[in-house]
């Protein structure tokens, strides 16, 4: 039995975001709001958990309450149940106090039941930081393991997970305890087509919301006020220049090659 | 064991969405289902909501719905190739409330009007096909959807699936196959301009907003309309045209919008605009004669489904959002009664035939037919206009009386005294 909770952000459909050139904010008035995508792939490896080892998957998302709506996915998908943390007390908040409030909703969990693991996202397609996930691991004191991309089992009786990470170009196999955070990488899995059953029960289901008084919090520590960064400008990196390509034998390709550095005096001319 | 409701709505746009809305107010169980992401995602009406029939859905909607701009001018334009004759009507008293109309932008319209559904208790399932109805007895008595443990049982069934009608053919309630005479289809482009831009190239008050129809060149003289629409932040750009004279004359819906936008009056209101969103749809405009059977044994179609368009006012909304009234109400006393066999559904036709809707559709029941045979309204006509209007408002020192004489003779050549009185006594008929 695995006892685990799935953390889920609402982004805005990117597909449809544009950047305001003037403010350089993101123009997020009428962009529809999706789950973030790394998400739905860390609920999908929650539930076939489930499925193999027997549990409870819970998901769990801090926004305003139209944040619902990702958390119905995520109930179609076959979480058990859903949880909502929603207070105005919480906007603004950056990823220091978003992982300080999910950790503690994530203690809360763990009052009831123990958690085993918890799931993130790599990070959020929105705010792209991917700090959140390890935040969360480092306030709880759980095994952090990153940019999973497999998981190979779970062994109940030593209280052990191995994985596979995602390397820029090759895989890490780790072993480690549970409790353990994951954050995943979208070759984790193939999402389900949901059952027509499962998402009449997400439609159905009514969601728990908790707001700052339900969890154990310091004022400080929470939206604006517990929010040591602020977004300053967001822009697209201008292009590089494209380079270019000197053709020809390679020794008259490396005598102009040379020419042109003394030219541009990047070395000396001997 | 399959999952039971009451009612299964297949469609929600604001036809499947009225019923819904009305039936889970009165506590009836309700699933809708959508095959879009969202509510809306696929629609691509222009497109013009109107006051009086929305609010007999959601009263005093306009507060809270997502709306464009009210609109306080209606244009009509008469376009030939280089010129346009142009007719309007604008009124301060659509500026406020009640209004008479808005622009919408039915991706956000339909996800709003289907929360409302969903407030009220309403089950709403997107990206859900309903691929076949479900029989027992020569009765409807469900949908399968396309999912796994996809049936669904329910005392009625409410098509409100829209102009390509699949599942009102599979109910036998319409012939099988597509008729290019009363399928319109119609292609729209969302192009965004800053607000002030269109309000100065409107001429409007800051949030109001106008809508122009387009006819002649526009369409190339095919029968159909194009139409402009001012959006808070956005313009939409469309035409539509008969299916059947697209085909004959081998032309496709994306030139025609193309030639639209580069013609002069047209090309300076887009001017610096940026394509956001094309998108082509149909739209049925057979009108009375093509209305399906209505209703059957736990079945009812409403909206585009059943051909509920009036393609001479551009009015379909207001058509569906009534029509989903009248089949919820029509539920609702069949309810009473605990049998929805044909003859307790049968009132609905009778509703439909005693609002407008039917009534309207009856007043130009001959209109499509009757332009298809005379295209010269649509091809002649618009020409001759111009030319006249050019000639007399040509000032060269001829006299106005010699200019009058002239245009008459350009006018009479073309089509004698006897045809022009033919046409304009059967357009009388046909639209008076
Ligand atoms: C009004 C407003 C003001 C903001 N101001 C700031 C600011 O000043 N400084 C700043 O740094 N950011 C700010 N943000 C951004 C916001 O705080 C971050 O989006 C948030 O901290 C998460 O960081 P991220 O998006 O980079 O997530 P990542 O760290 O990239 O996300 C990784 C994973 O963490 C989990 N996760 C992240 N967020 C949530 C959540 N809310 N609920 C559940 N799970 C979650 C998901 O599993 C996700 O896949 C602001 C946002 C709003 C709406
Ligand atoms: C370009 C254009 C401009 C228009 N302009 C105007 C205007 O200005 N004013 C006006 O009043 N009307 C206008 N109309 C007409 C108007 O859009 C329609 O009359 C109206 O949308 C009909 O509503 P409906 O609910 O019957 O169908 P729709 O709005 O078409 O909704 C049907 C819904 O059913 C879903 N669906 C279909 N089949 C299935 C299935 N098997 N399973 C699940 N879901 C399914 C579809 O995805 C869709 O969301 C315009 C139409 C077009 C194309």
């Amino acid at each position: 039995m695995l006892q685990m909770v799935v953390c889920v952000k609402q982004v805005p459909d990117t597909a449809e975001v544009r950047i305001n050139p003037r403010t350089n904010t993101l123009v997020r008035a009428g962009v529809p709001a999706i789950l973030n995508p790394y998400d739905a792939h860390a609920v999908e490896a929650a539930v076939q958990l489930k499925e193999k080892y027997g549990g409870q998957v819970t998901a769990l998302s801090m926004g305003p309450p139209q944040a619902e709506e990702v958390l119905r996915r995520a109930l179609g998908m076959g979480a058990d149940r859903a949880i909502l943390l929603s207070d105005r007390a919480f906007a603004g908040s950056d990823t220091l106090a978003t992982s300080y409030i999910l950790a503690a909703a994530i203690r809360a969990i763990d009052r009831e039941t123990p958690v085993d693991l918890v799931f993130c996202g790599k990070q959020a397609i929105d705010g792209d930081t991917a700090q959140v996930g390890p935040g969360i691991a480092a306030r709880l004191g759980f095994t952090q393991l990153t940019y999973v991309m497999a998981i190979d089992g779970v062994d109940l009786e030593k209280r052990q997970i191995q994985v596979q990470r995602k390397l820029e170009d090759k895989r890490e196999v780790i072993r480690g305890r549970l409790p353990a955070l994951l954050t995943v990488v979208k070759d984790l899995n193939e999402l389900r087509y949901a059952s027509l059953p499962a998402l009449i029960r997400a439609a159905r289901a009514t969601i728990t919301t908790w707001s700052k008084d339900d969890l154990d919090l310091d004022p400080a520590s929470i939206g604006l006020k517990g929010s040591p960064t602020s977004v300053r400008r967001i822009f697209a990196p201008p292009a590089r220049p494209g380079g270019e390509l000197i053709p020809g034998e390679p020794r008259q390709a490396a005598a102009i090659l040379v020419a042109k550095l003394v030219q541009t005096k990047i070395i000396a001319d001997k | 064991m399959a999952e039971r409701f009451e009612v299964v709505v297949v469609g929600a746009g604001p036809a499947g969405l009225a019923a819904a809305l009305t039936l889970a107010r009165a506590g009836v169980e309700v699933i809708v289902f959508e095959r879009g992401e969202h509510p809306g995602s696929k629609n691509v009406m222009g497109g013009v909501l109107y006051r009086h029939p929305t609010e007999a859905v959601v009263p005093g909607f306009y507060h809270q719905a997502p709306l464009e701009r009210p609109v306080v001018e209606q244009r009509l334009w008469l376009l030939t190739g280089e010129a346009a004759l142009t007719l309007g009507y604008k009124d301060m008293v659509f500026a406020g409330e009640p209004f008479n109309a808005f622009t919408v932008l039915r991706a956000r319209f339909d996800r709003w009007l289907a929360d409302q559904a969903v407030a009220a208790g309403a089950l709403l399932i997107n990206e859900t096909v309903v691929e076949d109805l479900l029989w027992e007895n020569e009765r409807v008595v469900g949908v399968r959807t396309g999912r796994e443990g996809g049936d669904v049982r329910a005392e009625v069934v409410v098509l409100a699936e829209g102009a390509n009608s699949l599942l009102t053919q599979k109910a036998g309630l319409k012939p099988d196959g597509i008729n290019t005479n009363q399928l319109a289809v119609a292609v729209k482009e969302i192009i965004a301009l800053p607000r002030e831009k269109i309000e100065d190239r409107f001429n409007l008050e800051e949030g109001q907003g106008c809508t122009i129809e387009l006819l002649g060149e526009a369409t190339k003289g095919m029968l159909g309309t194009a139409f402009i629409y001012t959006n808070k932040d956005s313009l939409s750009v469309g035409v539509g045209v008969l299916l059947a004279s697209l085909v004959r004359r081998r032309l496709n819906p994306n030139d025609l919008l193309e030639h639209l936008k580069s013609h002069p009056m047209v090309r300076s209101l887009l001017a610096g605009g940026e394509s956001k969103e094309y998108q082509g749809h149909l739209i049925p405009e057979g009108g009375y004669q093509a209305v399906p059977k209505l209703y059957g044994n736990g079945v009812l179609v409403v909206g585009d489904a059943a051909m509920l368009v009036n393609g001479v006012h551009r009015e379909g909304s207001n058509l569906a959002l009534t029509s989903g009234l009248l089949a919820a109400r029509t539920i609702l006393a069949a309810r009473e009664k605990g049998d929805y066999s044909e003859a307790n559904l049968a009132p609905y036709r009778r509703a439909l035939e005693e609002s407008f809707v039917l009534k309207d559709l009856k007043k130009y029941q001959g209109a499509s037919f009757f332009f298809d045979q005379n295209p010269q309204f649509f091809t002649l006509y618009p020409g001759l206009l111009s030319r006249a209007a050019r000639e007399f408002l040509t000032v060269d020192n001829v006299p106005k009386r010699a200019k009058q004489k002239r245009i008459l003779r350009e006018i009479t050549a073309a089509r004698s005294r006897f045809q022009i009185a033919r046409d304009l006594y059967s357009l009388w008929r046909v639209m008076g």
